[in-house]
Protein backbone atom coordinates (compact mmCIF):
# COMPACT_ATOMS: atom_id res chain seq x y z
CA UNK A 1 0.00 0.00 0.00
CA UNK A 2 2.64 2.01 1.32
CA UNK A 3 4.63 1.03 -1.92
CA UNK A 4 1.63 2.23 -4.58
CA UNK A 5 0.92 5.62 -2.62
CA UNK A 6 4.84 6.74 -3.00
CA UNK A 7 4.75 5.64 -6.58
CA UNK A 8 1.43 7.79 -7.10
CA UNK A 9 3.19 10.30 -5.56
CA UNK A 10 6.39 10.33 -7.49
CA UNK A 11 4.21 9.88 -11.25
CA UNK A 12 2.11 13.13 -9.81
CA UNK A 13 5.76 15.32 -9.06
CA UNK A 14 7.14 13.70 -12.07
CA UNK A 15 4.34 15.27 -14.27
CA UNK A 16 4.95 18.42 -12.64
CA UNK A 17 8.41 18.29 -13.46
CA UNK A 18 8.16 17.99 -17.23
CA UNK A 19 5.24 20.42 -17.33
CA UNK A 20 7.68 22.84 -15.69
CA UNK A 21 10.53 21.96 -18.06
CA UNK A 22 8.16 23.13 -21.03
CA UNK A 23 6.97 25.81 -19.73
CA UNK A 24 3.24 25.72 -20.65
CA UNK A 25 1.07 24.69 -17.75
CA UNK A 26 1.94 24.55 -14.07
CA UNK A 27 -0.80 23.99 -11.39
CA UNK A 28 -1.96 27.65 -10.17
CA UNK A 29 -2.29 28.41 -6.52
CA UNK A 30 -5.70 27.49 -4.89
CA UNK A 31 -5.14 27.81 -1.76
CA UNK A 32 -7.46 30.92 -0.46
CA UNK A 33 -4.88 32.60 2.19
CA UNK A 34 -1.87 31.80 0.12
CA UNK A 35 -3.95 33.49 -2.95
CA UNK A 36 -4.80 36.66 -1.34
CA UNK A 37 -1.80 37.34 0.16
CA UNK A 38 0.53 36.11 -2.01
CA UNK A 39 -0.84 38.31 -4.92
CA UNK A 40 -0.60 41.67 -3.47
CA UNK A 41 2.54 42.70 -4.67
CA UNK A 42 2.58 40.34 -7.33
CA UNK A 43 0.92 37.13 -8.90
CA UNK A 44 0.54 34.14 -6.71
CA UNK A 45 3.44 32.22 -7.87
CA UNK A 46 2.84 28.33 -8.20
CA UNK A 47 4.15 26.22 -5.22
CA UNK A 48 5.65 24.14 -8.18
CA UNK A 49 8.40 26.59 -9.25
CA UNK A 50 10.04 26.05 -6.24
CA UNK A 51 11.37 23.66 -4.07
CA UNK A 52 10.30 22.60 -0.49
CA UNK A 53 13.33 23.90 1.11
CA UNK A 54 13.04 27.00 -0.81
CA UNK A 55 9.41 27.91 0.11
CA UNK A 56 10.43 27.18 3.81
CA UNK A 57 13.35 29.86 3.74
CA UNK A 58 11.08 32.48 1.70
CA UNK A 59 8.27 32.13 4.77
CA UNK A 60 10.42 32.77 7.55
CA UNK A 61 12.32 35.92 5.80
CA UNK A 62 9.37 37.80 5.22
CA UNK A 63 10.19 40.78 6.66
CA UNK A 64 13.05 41.35 4.00
CA UNK A 65 11.53 39.81 0.81
CA UNK A 66 13.67 40.84 -1.80
CA UNK A 67 14.03 44.14 -0.19
CA UNK A 68 10.91 44.63 1.02
CA UNK A 69 8.80 43.64 4.34
CA UNK A 70 5.91 41.37 3.44
CA UNK A 71 5.04 40.52 7.38
CA UNK A 72 2.39 38.19 8.01
CA UNK A 73 0.84 36.80 11.28
CA UNK A 74 1.54 34.10 13.10
CA UNK A 75 -1.32 32.04 12.03
CA UNK A 76 -1.35 33.43 8.27
CA UNK A 77 2.48 32.63 7.65
CA UNK A 78 2.06 29.41 8.78
CA UNK A 79 -0.80 28.43 7.01
CA UNK A 80 0.48 29.38 4.12
CA UNK A 81 4.04 28.09 4.33
CA UNK A 82 2.37 24.46 5.03
CA UNK A 83 0.32 24.97 1.73
CA UNK A 84 3.59 25.68 -0.43
CA UNK A 85 5.57 22.96 1.18
CA UNK A 86 3.10 20.49 0.50
CA UNK A 87 2.88 21.40 -3.06
CA UNK A 88 6.27 22.33 -3.99
CA UNK A 89 8.40 21.23 -7.18
CA UNK A 90 10.96 18.93 -7.49
CA UNK A 91 14.30 19.99 -6.00
CA UNK A 92 16.59 20.01 -9.11
CA UNK A 93 19.99 20.38 -7.65
CA UNK A 94 22.58 18.57 -6.63
CA UNK A 95 23.59 20.30 -3.56
CA UNK A 96 20.84 21.48 -1.30
CA UNK A 97 20.72 24.91 -2.69
CA UNK A 98 17.81 26.88 -1.75
CA UNK A 99 16.72 29.02 -4.57
CA UNK A 100 14.78 32.25 -3.52
CA UNK A 101 14.20 33.54 -7.01
CA UNK A 102 12.47 31.73 -9.78
CA UNK A 103 13.89 34.01 -12.49
CA UNK A 104 17.34 33.33 -11.37
CA UNK A 105 16.83 29.36 -12.25
CA UNK A 106 18.35 28.02 -14.96
CA UNK A 107 15.39 26.68 -16.99
CA UNK A 108 13.52 30.10 -16.25
CA UNK A 109 16.67 32.15 -17.52
CA UNK A 110 16.77 29.68 -20.15
CA UNK A 111 13.34 30.36 -21.65
CA UNK A 112 13.32 34.11 -21.54
CA UNK A 113 17.21 34.98 -22.54
CA UNK A 114 16.99 35.83 -26.41
CA UNK A 115 12.89 35.51 -25.92
CA UNK A 116 12.30 38.81 -24.29
CA UNK A 117 13.29 42.36 -26.18
CA UNK A 118 14.35 45.51 -24.40
CA UNK A 119 10.90 46.89 -25.33
CA UNK A 120 9.01 43.66 -24.05
CA UNK A 121 11.19 43.88 -20.50
CA UNK A 122 10.82 47.87 -19.81
CA UNK A 123 6.50 47.32 -20.07
CA UNK A 124 6.81 44.72 -17.71
CA UNK A 125 9.29 46.29 -15.32
CA UNK A 126 10.54 43.00 -13.48
CA UNK A 127 10.77 39.40 -13.81
CA UNK A 128 8.38 39.16 -11.41
CA UNK A 129 5.59 39.93 -13.23
CA UNK A 130 4.38 37.28 -15.69
CA UNK A 131 1.16 38.24 -16.25
CA UNK A 132 2.93 40.96 -18.71
CA UNK A 133 3.15 38.89 -21.50
CA UNK A 134 1.35 35.43 -20.30
CA UNK A 135 -1.77 36.82 -19.90
CA UNK A 136 -3.07 33.67 -18.23
CA UNK A 137 -0.18 33.04 -15.96
CA UNK A 138 -2.62 32.87 -13.41
CA UNK A 139 -4.29 30.03 -14.34
CA UNK A 140 -1.18 28.41 -14.81
CA UNK A 141 -0.42 29.02 -18.54
CA UNK A 142 2.91 30.12 -18.98
CA UNK A 143 2.69 29.49 -23.21
CA UNK A 144 4.64 32.14 -25.14
CA UNK A 145 2.98 34.61 -26.46
CA UNK B 1 -13.00 39.81 40.08
CA UNK B 2 -11.48 38.37 36.89
CA UNK B 3 -14.27 39.85 35.08
CA UNK B 4 -12.83 43.54 35.76
CA UNK B 5 -9.81 42.76 33.91
CA UNK B 6 -11.63 40.98 31.16
CA UNK B 7 -13.88 43.47 30.36
CA UNK B 8 -11.95 46.30 29.10
CA UNK B 9 -9.54 44.03 27.36
CA UNK B 10 -12.83 43.19 25.30
CA UNK B 11 -13.35 46.49 24.95
CA UNK B 12 -9.79 47.23 23.56
CA UNK B 13 -9.98 44.46 20.93
CA UNK B 14 -13.40 45.81 19.57
CA UNK B 15 -11.80 48.03 17.20
CA UNK B 16 -9.41 45.48 16.38
CA UNK B 17 -11.65 42.94 15.16
CA UNK B 18 -14.20 45.20 13.18
CA UNK B 19 -14.46 44.37 9.22
CA UNK B 20 -14.27 48.00 8.56
CA UNK B 21 -13.68 51.54 9.47
CA UNK B 22 -14.05 55.28 7.61
CA UNK B 23 -10.82 57.25 6.80
CA UNK B 24 -12.69 59.89 8.94
CA UNK B 25 -12.66 57.08 11.98
CA UNK B 26 -9.14 56.30 11.57
CA UNK B 27 -7.79 59.50 11.61
CA UNK B 28 -9.90 60.12 14.72
CA UNK B 29 -8.69 56.94 16.13
CA UNK B 30 -5.10 57.45 15.39
CA UNK B 31 -5.20 61.03 16.82
CA UNK B 32 -7.03 60.07 19.97
CA UNK B 33 -3.97 56.84 20.71
CA UNK B 34 -1.26 59.31 19.12
CA UNK B 35 -2.48 62.55 22.07
CA UNK B 36 -2.46 64.90 19.39
CA UNK B 37 -4.26 65.91 16.23
CA UNK B 38 -3.83 65.32 12.98
CA UNK B 39 -1.93 67.35 10.51
CA UNK B 40 -2.47 66.65 6.70
CA UNK B 41 0.58 68.91 6.17
CA UNK B 42 2.92 66.47 8.27
CA UNK B 43 1.12 63.96 6.66
CA UNK B 44 2.09 64.64 2.95
CA UNK B 45 5.31 65.52 4.23
CA UNK B 46 6.31 62.74 5.48
CA UNK B 47 5.08 60.75 2.52
CA UNK B 48 6.60 62.65 0.23
CA UNK B 49 10.06 62.68 1.73
CA UNK B 50 13.32 60.62 1.10
CA UNK B 51 13.77 59.27 4.00
CA UNK B 52 17.03 56.78 5.31
CA UNK B 53 16.91 54.01 7.37
CA UNK B 54 14.27 51.55 5.81
CA UNK B 55 15.34 49.11 3.02
CA UNK B 56 17.43 50.57 0.12
CA UNK B 57 15.44 49.67 -2.63
CA UNK B 58 12.28 51.86 -0.87
CA UNK B 59 13.00 55.29 0.77
CA UNK B 60 10.04 57.09 0.41
CA UNK B 61 6.69 55.86 0.22
CA UNK B 62 6.42 57.41 -3.77
CA UNK B 63 9.17 54.40 -4.47
CA UNK B 64 5.65 52.24 -5.02
CA UNK B 65 2.96 54.85 -4.04
CA UNK B 66 2.66 57.63 -7.06
CA UNK B 67 3.30 60.98 -5.48
CA UNK B 68 0.34 61.97 -6.72
CA UNK B 69 -2.29 60.06 -4.27
CA UNK B 70 -5.59 59.87 -6.91
CA UNK B 71 -2.96 57.84 -9.21
CA UNK B 72 -2.38 54.70 -10.02
CA UNK B 73 1.39 53.25 -8.07
CA UNK B 74 3.46 50.57 -9.29
CA UNK B 75 4.73 48.19 -7.18
CA UNK B 76 8.75 46.92 -8.15
CA UNK B 77 7.62 44.22 -9.98
CA UNK B 78 5.63 45.92 -12.05
CA UNK B 79 2.18 45.20 -10.62
CA UNK B 80 -0.54 48.43 -10.51
CA UNK B 81 -1.07 49.52 -7.07
CA UNK B 82 -4.94 51.55 -7.09
CA UNK B 83 -4.64 54.91 -5.42
CA UNK B 84 -3.99 55.63 -2.15
CA UNK B 85 -6.82 58.63 -2.04
CA UNK B 86 -10.36 57.76 -0.57
CA UNK B 87 -11.91 60.05 -3.63
CA UNK B 88 -10.15 58.50 -6.45
CA UNK B 89 -10.99 54.37 -4.43
CA UNK B 90 -13.59 54.07 -2.11
CA UNK B 91 -12.05 51.39 -0.33
CA UNK B 92 -9.00 52.59 1.12
CA UNK B 93 -9.30 53.01 4.69
CA UNK B 94 -12.21 50.96 5.51
CA UNK B 95 -10.75 48.05 6.35
CA UNK B 96 -9.00 48.79 9.98
CA UNK B 97 -6.44 45.17 9.60
CA UNK B 98 -5.61 45.86 6.16
CA UNK B 99 -4.49 49.65 6.85
CA UNK B 100 -2.66 48.03 10.17
CA UNK B 101 -1.70 45.14 8.15
CA UNK B 102 0.26 47.42 5.30
CA UNK B 103 1.08 50.37 7.61
CA UNK B 104 3.42 47.63 9.47
CA UNK B 105 4.94 46.42 6.56
CA UNK B 106 5.70 49.74 4.57
CA UNK B 107 6.76 51.81 7.57
CA UNK B 108 9.50 49.22 8.24
CA UNK B 109 10.47 49.10 4.27
CA UNK B 110 10.24 52.83 4.21
CA UNK B 111 11.49 53.87 7.69
CA UNK B 112 13.29 50.94 9.40
CA UNK B 113 10.32 50.98 12.01
CA UNK B 114 6.78 50.96 12.67
CA UNK B 115 5.26 54.51 12.43
CA UNK B 116 3.46 55.85 15.21
CA UNK B 117 0.23 56.87 15.34
CA UNK B 118 0.71 60.32 14.86
CA UNK B 119 2.28 59.37 11.64
CA UNK B 120 -0.38 57.55 10.74
CA UNK B 121 -3.23 60.00 11.65
CA UNK B 122 -1.01 62.66 9.30
CA UNK B 123 -1.16 60.42 6.77
CA UNK B 124 -4.79 59.41 6.57
CA UNK B 125 -5.91 63.18 7.14
CA UNK B 126 -3.86 64.01 3.72
CA UNK B 127 -4.99 61.36 1.56
CA UNK B 128 -8.22 61.73 2.78
CA UNK B 129 -8.07 65.94 2.11
CA UNK B 130 -7.31 65.40 -1.54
Amino acid sequence: MIKTLTFAVAAVVFAGAINADEMEYMPPVTHAATLEECSACHMAYPAGFLPPQSWKVMMTGLDDHFGENAGLDEETRAEIEAYLVANAGRDRSRSNAVPLRISDLPWFRHEHEEEVSNRQFEKAKSWANCNACHKQAEQGIFEDD
Amino acid sequence: MKYLFVLPLCLLAAPLAAQSTTPADLVAQYSAEAGTEASADRGRDLFLATHTGGKPDTPSCTTCHSPDPKAMGQARTGKPIDPLAPSANSERFTDLKFVEKWFGRNCNSVFGRDCTAAEKADVVAWLSSL
